[in-house]
């Protein structure tokens, strides 16, 4: 499924979409896929699976912790394919991975193994349109969407080149700085919004600090998809055990999905 | 020959940007502010000035009489372990530190491993007035306490990075999350010819005087240019700075990498050597990673090689051919250290004893008479701690023995 499926749907419902994110292979690789399977029954409409990788740049503790202990554990990337294909079909099931490891992989052979495994995309926080022609082919060689960033500092000319390059939706990071929940949202983030939307008719995807409700409606308010990810993470960091992180995932994202429906 | 790199930032395949879109606007707003003061009179006017006065530059070019007489060849070294704050890099900070005023920034972060560039940062800050902030791994903080108290005394704040690997690398990670949320007033003043356009452009243009400087002091005493260039690679600033003059010139140019307990072991930082392309920090280049990309820790004795990528410009120098690029090890690079002591009495850095050790090791396949420059990058004192460990002084009443 693409992503344009899952937004047509939320725009035909009047709301905006939520976008769950949480790294493959973790808590455990197992638990990843009943993860992503408790945040789409309850109410997820897309999900962003993370690749864990030895040096996320844009990320902030939570995620650099998850992605530490998954890569411990032994993650390969080969494996993401296996929680793909586990949780596809229901909702678009996007990859969000430092560029690296795909160059590492193959573009065209990870293009490839990931449609097959029915995936949606890819989303890119550290590949810029400018250095993606590789990327470029192979997506539309395989049907793939390509969500490249916006960021508050982006000029207006960076904007209308990032937007022709994006397919399925834009992500506009929210905030200069890396993921992490946060209480206040982004002053940043409407203005962003609408610098880009001036620019596409494609949905913007807000992300970024998100880690309640509350803060999923108002940013509802104006963007197309609110996305979720230090918040997911930490139902596991701050749990006791594992059920106890699955039974608070399902809490959060219920609360995230009547955010979006408020 | 085509201007490198192209207006991208890219050696051929190698280069580029490869950083969050939060980094693009302050990366334009660096390039440009930096290819206007490489135009700008005024800026070379105060850049040399500042050199002079205060980094004391140009260091002196000094021929090896006796080390050349064992090794057979003639050796001149260049003294940057001279310069102020001891090392090539205050040829860098000071540059970068010009170009942060120009900016109009009042703040600069830095990431360092063994503390060099960190101390040199935090001198360039205190000369300027700038606040200083610098990342550096936790580990490296407990092994390099002297140089976290120089900093400090130097009004610089250090922030253990306890992430991944607790080191260099980590220090990087943590230098590009801080510059993204705090870009607006802050320059990141990275250590080496690495990272996303411009820096390894920039880092090796305000580096380029070792090679500019040295290229004259060996035709003003030999009348001819050096048949051999070697300088030792880490990230590869002070390469860079010493190979850049001599690029379109009949010489050979060697860099050294740190070969740790040997490349065969796998314990090492032989980035080049191990020829894997990957992105790291920003660049594509040679990178020390696992079959999926996941980097690999590096192994050096010397800190200041101690990193598991290396600057692109290397990368394409390595690539086509222009330079050769071999792995010292660790026993090989504190045997030249020693050698060079007790024969010239100098004690240079544990760093340029890989440049030094590399020179000596292709020293007998070549004709005498054959000159070789030797970029001695920095001087040895922030090593004595490493040079007890390994050779056991420090008691008196010992032989002075391994």
């Amino acid at each position: 499924m693409r992503s344009a499926e899952a937004f047509a749907k939320c725009k035909a419902e009047g709301r905006a979409a939520l976008v769950g994110y949480l790294p493959a292979g973790y808590p455990t690789l197992a638990d990843s896929i009943k993860a992503i399977d408790t945040m789409i029954e309850n109410g997820a409409d897309l999900i962003e699976v993370g690749l864990p990788y030895s040096d996320p740049v844009m990320d902030g503790p939570a995620i650099q912790k998850a992605a530490d202990l998954a890569l411990r554990e032994g993650f390969r990337t080969k494996q993401v394919f296996e929680v793909v294909k586990a949780v596809s079909g229901r909702v678009p099931i996007l990859v969000m991975t430092y560029w690296n490891l795909i160059e590492r992989y193959g573009v065209d052979a990870f293009a490839r193994d990931f449609k097959a495994a029915g995936g949606a995309g890819l989303i890119t926080p550290d590949l810029i349109p400018d250095e993606a022609d590789e990327w470029i082919a192979a997506s539309d060689e395989h049907g793939l969407d390509r969500v490249f960033l916006v960021a508050p500092s982006s000029t207006e000319e960076r904007i209308i080149a990032t937007v022709a390059q994006c397919r399925g939706f834009v992500y506009a990071q929210s905030v200069m700085g890396v993921t992490g929940a946060r209480s206040a949202t982004s002053a940043a983030a409407p203005g962003l919004v609408e610098r880009t939307r001036a620019h596409t008719d494609l949905p913007i995807g807000v992300g970024l600090g998100v880690r309640s409700g509350d803060q999923a409606a108002e940013i509802a308010a104006y963007g197309d998809a609110v996305i979720v990810g230090s918040a997911i993470v930490n139902c596991y960091l701050d749990a006791p055990d594992i059920p106890t992180g699955h039974q608070r995932l399902a809490e959060l994202t219920a609360d995230l999905a009547a955010g979006v429906r408020r | 020959m085509p201007q490198l790199p192209d207006v991208s930032g890219h050696w051929g395949e190698f280069g580029g940007r490869f950083v969050p879109e939060a980094l693009i606007a302050a990366l334009e707003e660096l390039d440009a502010a930096h290819t206007k003061a490489m135009e700008d009179p005024g800026f070379q006017a105060e850049f040399a000035k500042l050199s002079t006065e205060y980094g004391n530059l140009p260091s002196p070019l000094y021929y090896a009489e006796r080390l050349s007489g064992e090794a057979g060849v003639d050796i001149w070294l260049k003294r940057e372990d001279l310069n102020h704050t001891g090392a090539h890099k205050i040829r860098n900070v000071l540059g970068q530190a010009l170009l942060t005023k120009r900016m109009g920034k009042t703040r600069v972060i830095a990431e360092t491993g063994a503390g060099q560039h960190g101390v040199a940062t935090a001198t360039a800050a205190a000369y300027f007035g700038f606040e200083c902030t610098v990342y550096m791994g936790e580990e490296d903080t407990r092994r390099q306490a002297l140089n976290v108290a120089r900093m400090q005394l130097l009004g610089a704040e250090v922030v253990p990075v306890t992430t991944g690997s607790r080191t260099l690398k980590d220090a990087m990670n943590e230098a590009l999350r801080e510059w993204v949320a705090t870009v607006d007033d802050t320059h990141y003043l990275i250590g080496s010819v690495g990272g996303p356009h411009p820096f390894p452009k920039l880092v090796r243009d305000y580096c380029r005087g070792i090679g500019d400087e040295a290229r004259a002091q060996i035709l003003d005493r030999t009348g001819k240019l050096p048949d051999i260039v070697a300088a030792c690679v880490g990230g590869g600033s002070n390469a860079m700075g010493a190979f850049t003059a001599f690029l379109e010139d009949d010489v050979k140019l060697y860099g050294f990498e740190a070969g740790g307990d040997g490349y065969d072991t796998g314990r090492h930082a032989a980035t080049i050597t191990a020829g894997d392309i990957g992105v790291l920090h920003g660049a594509r280049t040679y990178v020390l990673q696992n079959e999926d990309g996941q980097t690999i820790e590096s192994h050096s004795i010397s800190a200041g090689l101690d990193y598991p990528g290396v600057g692109p410009e290397h990368a394409h120098l390595a690539a086509t051919g222009r330079a050769a690029y071999e792995p010292v090890t660790d026993a090989e690079a504190m045997a030249a250290l020693e050698k060079l002591a007790r024969t010239e009495g100098i004690i240079c850095a544990v760093e340029s004893a890989h440049a030094l050790a590399g020179a000596l090791r292709l020293a007998p396949g070549l004709e005498s008479g054959t000159t070789v420059l030797v970029n001695l990058s920095g001087r040895g004192d922030k090593d004595m701690g490493t040079v007890v460990d390994y050779f056991g002084y420090g008691n008196a009443e010992g032989k002075g023995d391994k």
